[in-house]
């Protein structure tokens, strides 16, 4: 019998479309495996082994019966436990919000997910009401590298990062405020696609900083992000920046190669402050696409800092009451940041905000003379878990809130991105981001599909 | 106010705990006050940036009700 765990998604669904497995050998090769790993990984919170049962069985009913099944059908997926899943507590990575009531009905990408065929698994580990870059969590452990288990996967979807890279789940969804999704693909190695803001539905996710947050999904291959993409687009009545109904499909363009796309490496800020496998990361790539000339992201410093100060003043507000109430049942430290946030003046957050339509003005302009921009996804590979700090050009800074300063000023706009893994010879992967215009994920995907089928970026399980 | 070397962070943060009825325990308090001196620093190169009066924030507001 195949080794179901290793395969990316789009095979299981090829091989359960044809009858060379069923979706329950696969829900159950899966499920085996997280018993045997996810605890040791911090990788699951909540296992929905009897929903994932019953799906599978359905979809097999479906196939007995011959229908033509749908794209994901019998792939497994399972989602970070900001996403509703009903039935279940929506932990938000969060002990307070184990006393709420469970979800009543899914989050709308959940349940988009599973019409196109998905299984679910269940909900995974992540950094505190996603205010982290670290994947560490005081509650319900810190979310360990598979490829290491003595690093980070980095966060704050670090249980999405470690379950992909584990072979727990072929694809798992996260979030990405900051870098969210960016940071532990870079640091488990793995493709994560963080889209244009708005650009896939968050009702029914618990939020962060609405002005920032975006949902996405990481997998271990660029075609099960854009069958995941595909299969999660829509505009969504229930989330009131998710309004592009037309957004275009992304799997038919993949296999478009690099015709016409006019890639360039971004230059200044993303040149300083990483470390030597980061920046050689970006040159693999540039050489790879092609990409000679540099651009400049005009105040990039700037951005990273506006975007700091919208977190902590929207995240603080967030969780005003409950910083207020219950500050001893928070994790150190996510609460000393918010209780800091709470204090900030509120005319730096409109500065912030006016800046932020100042800079999205002059990044878009530049997409007249390019079609995408290279960056580093993040400074250095994945951390020790208990590292507090690292050494950029010279300085020691702290690790926590360093991790996302290339992430940080992309989101900022909502630009998509496409993080895509580069391995060394030796020892632990990193990312490269793919940035493209808003709307236009399908060229990230198409330039990351084909630097996948080179064999210049790969993902693979840790085991 | 806005400089962070010549901030008081210490006294800075205490008198907005109180005022705000935040909590802020000697258990807290040193991170809680890292925290503000980073945002001090960090906002600088925000508040530095001339922008117009006219210029607009990035969230638009729609009269229509997306979701009530």
């Amino acid at each position: 019998m195949s080794q179901w765990t290793h395969e990316p998604a789009h095979e299981i669904a090829k091989a359960v479309r044809n009858g060379v497995a069923t979706a329950r050998q696969v829900a159950e090769q899966h499920l085996s495996l997280i018993a045997a790993l996810s605890d040791g990984l911090c990788a699951f919170t909540d296992i929905t082994a009897n929903r994932a049962l019953a799906k599978a069985d359905a979809i097999d009913a479906a196939y007995a019966q011959g229908q033509k099944l749908p794209p994901l059908a019998g792939a497994p997926f399972a989602v970070k436990n900001l996403f509703n899943v009903s039935g279940l507590v929506t932990r938000a990575g969060a002990k307070i919000n184990r006393d709420y009531a469970p979800a009543s009905a899914d989050a709308t990408l959940v349940a988009r997910m599973e019409a196109a065929g998905a299984v679910l698994l269940g909900a995974l580990n992540m950094g505190e009401y996603a205010y982290d870059f670290t994947g560490r969590n005081a509650h319900d452990g810190h979310a360990r590298n598979p490829h290491d288990t003595e690093r980070m996967t980095g966060g704050s979807s670090g249980g999405s990062g470690g379950a992909a890279a584990a072979g727990l789940a072929a694809i798992t969804l996260g979030s990405d405020t900051n870098g969210s999704i960016r940071v532990p693909a870079s640091l488990c190695g793995l493709f994560g696609l963080k889209p244009s803001y708005g650009g896939l539905s968050r009702a029914g996710t618990f939020p962060f900083i609405a002005s920032l947050d975006h949902v996405g999904p990481l997998a271990r291959s660029v075609k099960d992000l854009a069958l995941a993409y595909d299969a999660m687009r829509g505009a969504d009545p229930l989330d009131p920046v998710c309004t592009n109904g037309t957004a275009e499909p992304v799997t038919p363009s993949l296999e478009g190669g690099l015709t016409g796309l006019r890639i360039k490496r971004a230059g200044g800020y993303f040149t300083r402050m990483g470390d030597t496998q980061a920046f050689a990361a970006v040159d693999t790539i540039a050489r790879a696409l092609g990409a000679e000339a540099s651009i400049e992201l005009p105040e990039a410093h700037r951005a990273r800092a506006a975007a700091f100060i919208i977190t902590m003043i929207e995240g603080s507000s967030l969780h005003r009451d409950r910083i207020r109430e219950r500050p001893q049942d928070f994790d150190p430290e996510v609460r000393d940041r918010l209780i800091a946030g709470a204090m900030l003046p509120g005319d730096w957050y409109v500065k912030a905000q006016k800046f932020r339509r100042w800079y999205q003005a002059k990044v878009i302009e530049l997409f007249q003379e390019t079609d995408l921009i290279l960056a580093p996804a993040t400074p250095t590979s994945a951390p020790l878990v208990d590292q507090k700090t690292f050494v950029l050009d010279g300085q020691t800074l702290p690790v926590r809130p360093n991790l996302g300063i290339f992430t940080q000023p992309i989101s900022f706009i909502g630009l998509p991105v496409v993080a895509v893994p580069v391995w060394p010879a030796q020892g632990m992967p990193i990312g490269v981001q793919i940035i493209a215009a808003p709307g236009k994920e399908a060229l990230a995907l198409r330039a990351a599909h084909w630097l996948e089928c080179q064999g210049i970026v790969r993902a693979k399980v840790a085991h | 106010m806005n400089d962070a070397t010549s901030l008081d962070v210490k006294a800075y943060a205490e008198t907005m705990a109180e005022a705000l009825s935040l909590p802020l325990t000697p258990e807290y308090a040193p991170q809680v006050e890292a925290n503000i001196a980073l945002a001090f620093r960090l906002v600088q190169l925000v508040l530095d940036f001339p922008l117009h009066d006219e210029a607009e924030p990035a969230p638009v507001f729609t009269a229509k009700v997306m979701r009530i």
